[in-house]
């Protein structure tokens, strides 16, 4: 009767490591792919190592988020740009909500931060900010959601 | 082969499938089922399997139930339940039953207990939609009639306040979506029946 709590985290540890062979499985497929059609000339395998580097960020940071979106068979990349407004740190369930103001709609988007599905992360602009969950921004627009840039950010 | 397990319910997670996709599945430890004792016709006139599962220390096992293990030949084991199968003849007592006896992609039915939820009322019970709060209304969470007043009775089966939940619930058509030989592992899509550390038997249903 040992199996517990502590099960369900090495589970979720595992598909951590799963989810990035899945990533990097799947690049490799698309760009093994790409080379035979001469598309590309190089062909160079990703490792899963570079998988595990996703950049850390905060929330306040501005970020861009490179997600696969499968449009019936083809698989393209939608970038989704704005300000990272929540994060939650549940192991293989880690995800954050994403910001931004569209056509003067606020949209929000929350990814999974392990999903196989976010090709990249990149951090645009470190925010100063006094909290963590951002929520606060939802009921205003214009000047009253500015951020205060974080120059000497270290995450 | 017996197409029945019994189980103990650990939590749920979300795992990744090849394609991206989250799946919230539920952990279940799935065996193993020692067999304890095998009925026939000719001395229970019916056929099925008897099988333990469960660690229990020796000590909280009445002295009825341990002779019944020793006859096996087996340590005594938490539960015992009965697998009704065609044919007992592949079995010997003290055979494990484990998780094998499912494939990922598979269909099968969990049963459980229900959480309990207590004496409940009709709003919680049967989803009413209740009165107003307010403006007087004086009928809150109330539930109201219960019948025609020609009949002078209240039929059998009227939904009224009771207990809710603590009981068997089934749940068909869960998808097995992983299997783990090795900690004896199932991982079923979806919820199942009852709170973590709860005795489900999975079942496999007609494949498709």
């Amino acid at each position: 009767m040992a199996l517990g709590r502590q099960t369900i985290l090495d589970i979720e540890r595992a598909e951590i490591v799963r989810s990035r062979e899945i990533w990097a499985n799947n690049e490799n497929r698309r760009r093994e792919q790409d080379a035979k059609e001469k598309k590309r000339p190089d062909f160079e395998r990703v490792t899963v190592e570079e998988r595990a580097s996703l950049p850390k960020f905060r929330s306040g940071d501005t970020i861009k988020v490179f997600a696969k979106v499968v449009e019936g068979d083809k698989e393209r990349i939608q970038v989704f740009e704005g300000v990272v407004i929540a994060q939650n740190h549940e192991s293989a369930r880690a995800c954050f909500t994403v910001r931004k103001i569209s056509h003067m709609v606020g949209v929000e988007r929350v990814f999974l931060l392990h999903s196989p599905r976010i090709e990249k992360i990149e951090v645009v602009r470190y925010g100063k900010v006094r909290r963590s969950k951002l929520y606060y921004l939802r009921g205003k627009i214009g000047k009253a959601t500015r951020i205060k840039e974080d120059r000497n950010a270290t995450r | 082969m017996v197409d029945t397990i019994l189980g103990r319910k650990i939590g749920m997670t979300q795992i990744f499938d090849d394609r991206g996709v989250v799946v919230p599945v539920s952990v279940i430890e799935a065996g193993p089922c020692i067999v304890t004792q095998l009925k026939s016709v000719e001395t229970d006139g019916y056929i099925a399997v008897q099988v333990g599962f469960g660690e229990i220390r020796p000590r909280l096992v009445n002295k009825p139930e341990t002779g019944h293990f020793n006859k096996a030949g087996v340590k005594p084991m938490r539960e015992i339940r009965e697998i009704r199968t065609e044919d007992t003849s592949e079995y010997t007592l003290g055979d494990a039953i484990t998780c094998e006896i499912f494939q990922p992609g598979m269909r099968v039915k969990v049963t459980g207990t229900s959480k309990g939820k207590g004496f409940a009322g009709v709003v919680k019970r049967f989803h009413f939609h209740g009165g107003d709060q307010t403006h007087g209304s004086m009928v809150h969470r109330k539930p109201q009639s219960s019948g025609a007043t020609d009949s002078a009775r209240t039929f059998k089966g009227t939904r009224k306040p009771g207990q809710m939940g603590n009981k068997q619930v089934t749940v068909r058509g869960l998808r097995i979506v992983r299997i783990d030989t090795e900690r004896n592992l199932i991982l079923i899509e979806g919820a199942v029946p009852g709170s973590d550390g709860g005795l489900l038997t999975i079942q496999r249903l007609p494949q498709r």
